[in-house]
């Protein structure tokens, strides 16, 4: 260590000496940080190239250029397809209890589920995930069981909303609510892992993309070296605004390079896509120990969350039209079909199994007692103070007293 | 200029005082350090003990801290320890956070508190709140430290006590020391625990000499949280104060002291979670309550000890009505004249203590 700063000491003072001897003979512009040349030009700079979309199926699951198809084993394509068709069966079901007031909140993930699946393949459980809060695919990729009840065998005790999933052993974080706090908290994780050959991958809206922790995120992913895969999923809308009006620039990829950042445009509808540009930006977040941004262009077909109506803002047509011809399980089904790995009975099945799977889940998650009502005063603190015992307390007195007053029948005793 | 060198003389002065009394009572080995070297120096032993411990932020690193307090450290412990960043406040906190909860433990300094709020919803919804929404399933350990309220002639955006702010907050821990040994003490129980410390330093304080006995100086020498100080006792009034305040407060019981009015200072150290129980037993002994603190009146750290005063039986034990001296309520002038007199002094203090004994 002492080494190295050493190092970086004496680089300062050949910098020195080496500016001397450049500023005498260079033509260049020498500005500090200027990796440019000079013009004579007058002339604003407006726009650069698009940055292109990265794709390897077409719509019909056709793979275009053979030498990009992932190959992936049987086992391990049959488990994406089944992962992305139980999540949007997951999300039918939990989206209508809502609406009929069995739980308080939920958001679909519909439209969505290739750049889940494709991104989670192509990762290892090692590698720790920060979500925004529409990634329940990854953490199904994972192993996660079905939840969405705040119940006794929840590991989250009842604490979140719905959605709000976490779990540690699949090194998933706690979703937080507050816009984009997980990209700078993503970075730091990386920061902790630089070098144990992990990374972190965080996921992130076109809308949180203009939070100002979004690009405090992206400049220390740079500056600070951070082997951190930053995966946009751009889905044209957040709640309600447009792409059209979050950004005027290329979208989100365009970013990256003016922090230094190794990008990709992928087709988020695509799983392969997603999969082949996931597996690559983790090869190089881990040799070159630095950030890679992946933008993955794809639609929110449901609503924002149970709490919005984006009838009001878009078209029913403009939802059918990516609900059909562009819809990223459909496009896997298709290359399966011509692969001969799936037909008309194998879906039957798995839509039935699947129903059963999750609605089974959910009823017996609806009847499971609720966690300890003294659960609420633990994990304020690692180790509780006096001052919450003594709160605890004073409600275990009350609630004994009045016992009659209170569901204590449903919590865990 | 001139006022800030008489001012560190009286303080110097005043440290001597108790450096008497100190030595009267433990007759142990004592040094004079000031405060910046006393964080310094419990920063380079912590960074030394554990691996996992690094520090973090604005010119922290080549240029030695913007008030020197790291001065030396990533010389000693280089790039890896002690880490400079771009600017942005919620970036680098969040950031910490980040590494905290994969296991490092940083030392996040801001510049000064006043820029914390740039970061606030980092430190309070993430750092303050994760353990309690992951179920227990992931810990913050992270300290959040740096100079807090009024330098000098900074105006009303760099002057501001967050004492309030973050002790308002359950999940976070709030210290605010005042002297060497409780910057070493408490900033070394902060580095070292599980949850998420704010430390509240203070830039003029940073000059201040102070008599740092044997024992502190020791490597593993903690103070726990939550337990007040009682830096003079006496039995005519108590004064509650923290972090730059203390000055004011201590001078002012002098003066008080030598018109024959003992009061008993209680430097609070820590404000989440606030020792209370010191505070009743003063005041059950003294019969007054004043509270003395930099930041505002309204929901501030002398209206808590009032309103918890007043829910308890220790109210029967008042004999007039606890009184709280506080910043006067306007963002802080920048004119020193007036900057001076909006934060309490130590007339202000014998003044208010008289009134209240009405002497």
């Amino acid at each position: 260590m002492a080494l190295k700063n050493s190092a970086r000491l004496l680089r300062n003072c050949n910098t020195k000496l080496n500016f001397q001897v450049k500023a005498a003979l260079s033509s260049e512009p020498l500005f500090p940080g200027a990796k440019t040349t000079w013009t004579e030009t007058l002339e604003f700079t407006q726009t650069s190239k698009p940055i292109p979309v990265y794709r390897v199926m077409d719509r019909r699951g056709n793979i275009i250029r053979e030498s990009e198809d992932p190959n992936l084993p049987d086992g391990t394509i049959l488990k994406m397809y089944k992962d992305m068709t139980l999540l949007s069966i997951m999300d039918k079901i939990l989206y209508e209890s809502q609406r009929q007031g069995r739980i308080s909140f939920y958001m679909t993930n519909y439209g969505e589920e290739a750049a889940h699946i494709g991104s989670a393949a192509a990762l290892t459980n090692d590698d720790v995930v920060y979500g925004q809060y529409r990634e329940a695919g990854v953490l199904m990729w994972r192993g996660f069981t079905l939840e969405c009840y705040g119940n006794n065998d929840d590991k989250g005790k009842g604490r979140q909303m719905p959605v709000h999933y976490g779990n540690k052993e699949l090194n998933f974080v706690t979703i937080s609510s507050p816009l984009t706090t997980q990209l700078p908290q993503a970075v730091g994780a990386a920061y902790a892992l630089k070098g144990k050959n992990r990374i972190v991958i965080c996921y992130f809206g076109d809308g949180a993309a203009s939070e100002g922790d979004a690009h405090a995120a992206f400049n220390f992913a740079a500056t600070l070296e951070c082997p951190v895969i930053l995966f946009c999923r751009n889905n044209g809308y957040a709640i309600s605004t447009p792409v059209e009006e979050q950004y005027r620039g290329d979208g989100i990829a365009a970013r990256g390079p003016a922090f230094g950042i190794h990008t990709l445009r992928v087709d988020g509808n695509d799983t392969f896509a997603v999969y082949n540009a996931t597996k690559m930006a983790k090869e190089l977040a881990l040799k070159e120990n630095k950030p890679v941004l992946i933008e993955a262009m794809t639609y929110r077909v449901g609503d924002h969350s149970t709490s919005d109506d984006s009838s009001a803002y878009r078209s029913p047509e403009e939802v059918q039209s990516w609900a059909t011809n562009d819809y990223p399980t459909n496009k896997l089904r298709y290359y399966m079909e011509k692969k001969g790995l799936w037909d008309e009975n194998k879906e039957k099945e798995l839509l039935d199994q699947a129903r059963k799977n999750v609605l089974k889940a959910f009823n017996a998650g609806e009847k499971k007692l609720k966690p300890q009502w003294t659960e609420m005063f633990e994990d304020v603190y690692k180790f509780m103070p006096k001052h919450i015992r003594s709160q605890m307390e004073e409600m275990k007195a009350h609630v004994e007293k009045y016992k009659e007053q209170y569901p204590t029948n449903k919590f865990t005793s | 200029m001139a006022v800030f060198t008489t001012r560190t003389l009286t303080l110097q002065r005043l440290s001597k005082l108790f450096e008497k009394r100190f030595i009267s009572v433990s007759k142990t080995l004592s040094k004079d350090m000031t405060v910046r070297d006393a964080i310094n120096g419990a920063i380079d032993e912590e960074i030394e003990r554990d691996d996992r411990v690094f520090l973090i932020g604005e010119e922290v690193a080549q240029y030695d801290g913007a008030y020197k307090v790291s001065r030396g450290l990533w010389k000693k412990h280089g790039d890896r320890r002690v880490v400079d960043t771009p600017i942005t406040e919620m970036g680098f906190a969040g950031l910490a956070i980040g590494a905290a909860m994969a296991g490092l433990r940083p030392i996040c300094e801001f510049m000064t508190f006043n820029f914390s709020m740039q970061a606030i919803d980092q430190v309070i919804n993430s750092a303050g709140k994760t353990l309690y929404m992951s179920a227990g399933m992931v810990n913050v350990p992270i300290v959040f430290r740096g100079p807090n309220g009024c330098s000098s002639g900074v105006a009303a955006q760099h002057s501001q006590c967050y004492g309030a702010w973050y002790s308002h907050c359950p999940g976070l821990k709030v210290v605010a020391p005042y002297s060497c040994e409780d910057c070493r003490g408490l900033l070394k129980s902060a580095i070292r625990d599980p949850d998420p410390v704010v430390c509240l330093e203070n830039e003029i304080i940073y000059n201040s000499t102070f008599s740092v006995s044997d024992t502190a100086l020791s490597k593993n020498f903690l103070i726990p949280f939550g337990k007040a100080k009682i830096e003079i006792p006496g039995k005519h009034c108590t004064l509650t104060s923290y972090g730059r305040a203390m000055e004011a407060t201590l001078l002012g019981a002098h003066e008080l002291k030598k018109q024959g009015i003992e009061c008993e200072v209680i430097n609070l150290r820590s404000l989440r979670p606030l020792d209370i129980e010191t505070i009743h037993k003063s005041v059950s002994k003294t019969h007054h309550l004043v509270s003395v603190e930099q930041g505002w009146p309204q929901c501030g750290i002398g209206a808590e000890i009032l309103a918890c005063i007043m829910e308890s039986e220790v109210f029967y034990q008042l004999d007039q009505p606890a009184q709280r001296l506080t910043g006067v309520d306007v963002p802080i002038p920048y004119a020193i004249e007036l900057e001076k007199i909006s934060i309490p002094q130590p007339k202000d203090v014998v003044e208010m203590v008289k009134k209240l004994l009405k002497k």
